[in-house]
């Protein structure tokens, strides 16, 4: 049976689920996460051999065959920094809201935003 | 037969440089109409330079670029379109000359725009007149309805926006409607050609699917052309100034969409075709409705121009009416029909404008004893109203006789009925107008004749639908150019 | 030799360019707009000299690193992506010169931070466009999303709340892209775009295949503001200032589409899955309810929002009819609708800057703003479909594709849309007649926005005129690489 697939399933629906049933913007972005965690886990699952090591040339024998496939590994190094480079735009984003608008609760923030009536912004 | 020769493009040329030079006269009012003038003598002499080969069979031709892979904007001067362009030419002149008189007796602004628009239409018009595909046709067609709505809705008031607004969505879906029409065409016939005798002579298609096309592109030209029930956007236009009225709605646009049906049916279609099919027959139907509709509801118009607006689409009608005969008389009946109608229709036009802006009056009943203090305005008025209604010597007398032939020809009991009647409904919406013009008025009213400017065109205008009453063939040959149109598409009678 | 470079020329200027803004700027922020001019319209020179290169040798390749496909990653020039590399430099080098006005008064001395994170994102979607290899194509994404989410943000107000709505659902998009990729490459063992389509056909029964092919479309579509999967679009359209709408509107959603083009005609190719069908009923309903809820909009920019919306539905359309002229249509609709709409969002932009509010209805240019009120003039024209104007050209292609295929509810759709269209723009342009300008003495914005506006209206009738040689030069060659 292939558990760690199940794992990463059960993740990425924890994820989402979070994402649209919770409605602290925090709590929303801690579910985006965890979604994204789930497909980087994914990634790495697809890797694996049986009886291989992990791909750093020198901790094992000679031939390829005895390492990981290294190159989810490489891609997902990648993703890490874009998904951490989201996380900062949007926490800086949720910093702000909350310095404007003083919640981070869906409903309360939108009825805090109809009634502000910002300037338009040309 | 085809000859290449730039000069059918040349023809544009006159009327697309005026409208730069217009814009760039915004401060210059006198510069700004003088463009307009030059440009509309240059117009007419360019288009009178192709009548001799025209005339001689040879249709000078020119393909500056393609439209889209496998079909050219082509630019070609036949018959009928020559025709076309030379009467359209021709009293952009006079229009151009009344709209000085016009504007500056009704102190309207935004000249600019109105001027360039006028150039606008007036490129486009000729450029649909000698378009050889149906393509290029599109491509001219919506470039006018464009052009169009700047000068229906020029007053800026609640009513014309609200003009515009019918205006714009009967034309936009009109035009959405043959331009599926012409998508169609081309992929059963494989080319867009306008072809004399039918381009779609001898295509295999089922008949529902040749109805169903015939069906869009008759809605697709008919809201221009006025046909019953599609003409609602013509009387709500009238709120423009007059000189728009008088060209636009009784030359330019409203030719343009009746010129749109006589391509259809002589030369997409073709008689054999539509004969087949039936078509024919229903379109003239239409057209009989469409006249004698009109005509009533010219009737029990007291709006002077929307009066007038009524008796168009009756009239526009003939033409239709002719095309769906498809008899070789029936058809230059139909083609001279266009000039016929211009002529006299722009004369009406003129006086009403005349009327309004001398008199300050714009209904029929408040037109007591006109006659009196404006002459001259109200002699043309009462000839031109005769003629059109088909008294000789009129040019419209000459059209309205060959289409009775015409439909004679075919066999037509229908055509003739509305032929006739239409005749007489005329005279009887035109006569009190006159004869209460001619009644005493209020005593000591002074003689306070139109601006020269407008009176004038306007009886350049009746003259020369006196004139080409007596000889038809006199200055642009339009009797020969008809005829030639109507051996091309029905053959020799 | 600089021939070979082509390919990968175009982003890595506009990323120079983002380098050099980002810390010249800093210092001296007025040297900001002119660096980034220099890079993005060298990045335009050089996608078109790109385009050129094609038209007259045929596809180029670029090794990135010098490492050989399958295992290093490909730039790829063909037919399309210079195509697509050229719309996308231009569009956004037009968008940028004319931005200079609103964005100075708007950001201040922030003003480097926006020319370089518009820098990023132009790099990130030329990336998209130009890659060759499945993986890249998520790297560059999400590098132009997140520059995309910060520009939209920089609002501040109801801006933020729109931005992380977007990075949250364009997140949730770029992730499912790369979960397809996953199970892609879990199938095929590649992640070339040129090896993945050799070795798919064989495969193409396992569920790995559908899954993966589920997952890269839907995230794409999200990206793309496909409807239904167009949540984000409408706010961070009306509520992020103007010259990013432009710049965005123009240019983001179509490298999205082209990414969406190039897996399913060229990579994916899923014969057995109902992908067309699917594409050419979703891109008929965003055309019609996106029409509908244009209509119904009070807020300008919100209307033109969701007229993108619709737009992007002929551009599913033409990709679900299959045809290799509906594909060329889509293609030419890119262009168009990136043309007209950065077109808009910068006419709406310079009224608003005059003291309008933003209310259709009484978003007036009046007489004063001339040469603004004719490019929102022929761009109206283009969004309603008329001639000469290029909007009629790709609908007529369209069109022609619908027929050919018997597909009378396309028809039918296409009608609906420029119906919708010709209403919506027309209120639009009413106004911009009738109403007159807030601020007495406002006249046409400055030379820079000028430009920008009469660029882009050229190039509207330019295209339309150019529209026959370009389908037979580039267009319909990219289109047949599908078949």
């Amino acid at each position: 049976m292939n558990y760690p697939y199940w794992v990463a399933i059960g993740l990425l629906m924890l994820g989402l689920y979070t994402m649209v049933a919770h409605r602290n913007l925090t709590k929303k972005l801690i579910g985006m996460t965890i979604f994204q965690t789930a497909i980087i886990l994914f990634f790495l699952m697809t890797s694996v051999k049986r009886g291989a090591t992990i791909p750093i040339v020198g901790l094992g024998p000679a031939e390829a065959a005895a390492y990981m496939n290294p190159l989810p590994h490489a891609l997902m190094l990648t993703a890490i920094v874009v998904m951490v480079a989201t996380s900062g735009v949007a926490l800086a984003i949720l910093t702000r809201l909350y310095a404007r608008y003083g919640t981070l609760e869906e409903d309360l923030l939108a009825e805090r935003i109809a009634s502000a009536a910002d300037e338009p912004v040309p | 037969m085809p000859v290449v020769s730039a000069l059918p493009a040349w023809a544009l040329m006159p009327s697309a440089v005026a409208i730069v030079l217009i814009l760039l006269s915004r401060r210059r009012p006198a510069l700004r109409e003088t463009w307009s003038v030059l440009a509309a003598i240059a117009q007419t002499a360019l288009v009178a330079a192709l009548l001799p080969e025209v005339l001689a069979g040879r249709e000078p031709a020119w393909r500056p670029l393609t439209l889209v892979p496998g079909v050219p904007l082509e630019l070609r001067a036949d018959a009928f379109g020559t025709l076309f362009a030379l009467v359209a030419s021709t009293l952009w002149i006079a229009t151009t000359v009344y709209s000085i008189g016009y504007t500056r007796a009704e102190q309207e602004r935004s000249q600019t725009r109105y001027f360039a628009s006028f150039a606008l239409c007036l490129c486009s018009t000729v450029g649909l007149a000698f378009s050889a595909n149906l393509l290029t046709f599109y491509v001219f067609y919506e470039l006018l309805t464009l052009g169009g709505y700047p000068l229906v809705v020029h007053r800026g008031t609640p009513d014309a926006f609200r003009a515009g607004r019918v205006y714009l969505l009967y034309t936009l879906t009109a035009g959405l409607l043959l331009l599926i029409a012409i998508v169609w065409t081309g992929r059963l016939a494989g080319r867009l050609d306008f072809v004399p005798g039918g381009l779609l002579t001898g295509v295999e298609a089922p008949a529902g699917a040749l109805w169903a096309l015939f069906a869009l592109f008759v809605a697709g030209c008919g809201v221009k052309a006025g046909l019953v029930p599609l003409h609602t956007w013509l009387p709500l236009a009238m709120v423009a100034p007059t000189p728009v009225s008088a060209l636009l709605h009784a030359v330019a646009v409203v030719k343009a969409g009746v010129f749109g049906i006589v391509r259809v049916t002589g030369f997409v279609f073709g008689p054999v075709v539509l004969d087949d099919l039936g078509a024919a027959t229903a379109l003239a139907w239409l057209a009989a409705l469409t006249i004698v509709a009109a005509s009533v509801g010219a009737l029990v118009q007291d709006n002077l121009k929307r009066l007038l607006a009524f008796s168009t689409i009756g009239q526009l009608s003939y033409i239709v009416l002719g095309a769906a005969l498809g008899t070789p008389e029936a058809l230059t009946g139909g083609a001279l029909h266009m000039a016929s109608h211009a002529f006299l229709k722009i004369t009406l036009f003129f006086c009403a404008g005349a009327i309004a802006a001398t008199a300050h009056l714009d209904r029929v009943s408040q037109l007591t004893g006109i006659g009196r203090r404006m002459p001259l305005t109200m002699t043309a008025f009462a000839v031109c109203a005769f003629m059109l209604a088909g008294l000789p010597p009129g040019v419209a007398f000459v059209s309205k006789w060959r289409l009775l032939g015409g439909a004679a020809e075919a066999g037509s009991m229908v055509a003739s009925v509305a032929l006739i009647a239409s005749a007489v409904l005329n005279v009887a919406y035109f006569a009190p107008i006159v004869v209460r013009s001619f009644a005493p008025g209020a005593p000591g009213s002074p003689r306070a004749e139109a601006r020269p400017t407008m009176v004038v065109p306007l009886l350049a205008t009746a003259a020369a639908g006196l004139w080409l009453g007596l000889a038809p063939d006199a200055g642009g040959r339009l009797l020969t150019l008809a005829a030639m149109t109507a051996r091309q598409v029905a053959g020799a009678p | 030799m600089i021939r070979a470079q082509l390919p990968v020329l175009p982003l890595v200027l506009t990323l120079t360019g983002a380098l050099l803004v980002s810390i010249l700027g800093i210092v001296r922020p007025r040297v900001a707009w002119p660096l980034a001019v220099t890079a993005v319209g060298a990045a335009a020179l050089a996608a078109l000299a790109g385009v050129a290169d094609v038209v007259a040798h045929g596809s180029r390749r670029y090794a990135v690193g010098g490492w050989p496909p399958p295992w290093g990653i490909e730039v790829v020039l063909d037919p399309l992506s210079s195509f697509m590399a050229a719309v996308v430099a231009c569009v956004a080098a037009a968008t940028l010169i004319a931005a200079r006005s609103p964005a100075a008064r708007f950001y201040g001395s922030t003003i480097a931070a926006f020319y370089a994170l518009a820098l990023v994102a132009v790099t990130g979607f030329l990336g998209v466009i130009a890659s060759g290899d499945m993986f890249n194509v998520f790297v560059f994404l999400e590098i132009a999303a997140i520059a995309s989410y910060a520009l939209v943000a920089s609002a501040g107000g109801p801006a933020l709340a729109a931005a992380f709505r977007y990075l949250l659902l364009g997140t949730v998009g770029a992730s499912f892209y790369l979960l397809g990729v996953g199970l892609l490459y879990a199938l095929t063992g590649t992640l070339n775009m040129a090896d993945l389509a050799a070795r798919l056909p064989a495969l193409g029964g396992s569920p790995l295949f559908v899954g993966g092919v589920g997952f890269v479309l839907v995230g794409l579509a999200i990206k793309t503001g496909l409807f239904p999967l167009h949540g984000w679009l409408p706010d961070a359209y009306t509520h992020a200032p103007t010259p990013v709408t432009a710049l965005l509107a123009g240019v983001a959603t179509k490298a999205a589409a082209y990414a969406l083009a190039r897996m399913v005609w060229y990579v994916l190719r899923p014969v057995e899955l109902p992908v067309p069908l699917v594409l050419t009923w979703a891109g008929a309903a965003a055309i019609v309810v996106g029409g509908v809820l244009a209509l119904r909009a009070h807020d300008v920019r919100r209307m033109l929002a969701y007229s993108s919306v619709s737009q992007l539905g002929y551009i599913a359309l033409g990709f679900g009819l299959a045809t290799p002229v509906a594909l060329a249509g889509a293609y030419l609709h890119i262009l168009n609708h990136a043309v007209m709409k950065a077109s808009l969002f910068l006419v709406v932009g310079a009224a608003l800057a005059a003291g309008g509010r933003p209310l259709v209805g009484a978003l007036g240019l009046g007489r004063h703003m001339p040469v603004t009120a004719a490019c929102a003039i022929v761009a109206a024209i283009s969004m309603i479909g008329l001639p000469p104007a290029g909007g009629f050209f790709s609908k007529w292609y369209l069109l022609q594709a619908a027929v050919a295929t018997s597909r009378p509810l396309a028809v039918a759709a296409i009608l609906v849309g420029s119906l919708l269209a010709a209403a919506y723009m027309y209120r639009f342009t009413e106004a911009i007649w009738a109403t007159p300008v807030a601020h007495a003495g406002a006249g046409d914005p400055p030379a820079s926005m000028q430009v920008g506006l009469l660029t882009l209206a050229a190039a509207t009738l330019a295209v339309g005129l150019a529209s026959a040689a370009l389908m037979d030069a580039v267009l319909l060659p990219a289109a047949a690489g599908a078949f």
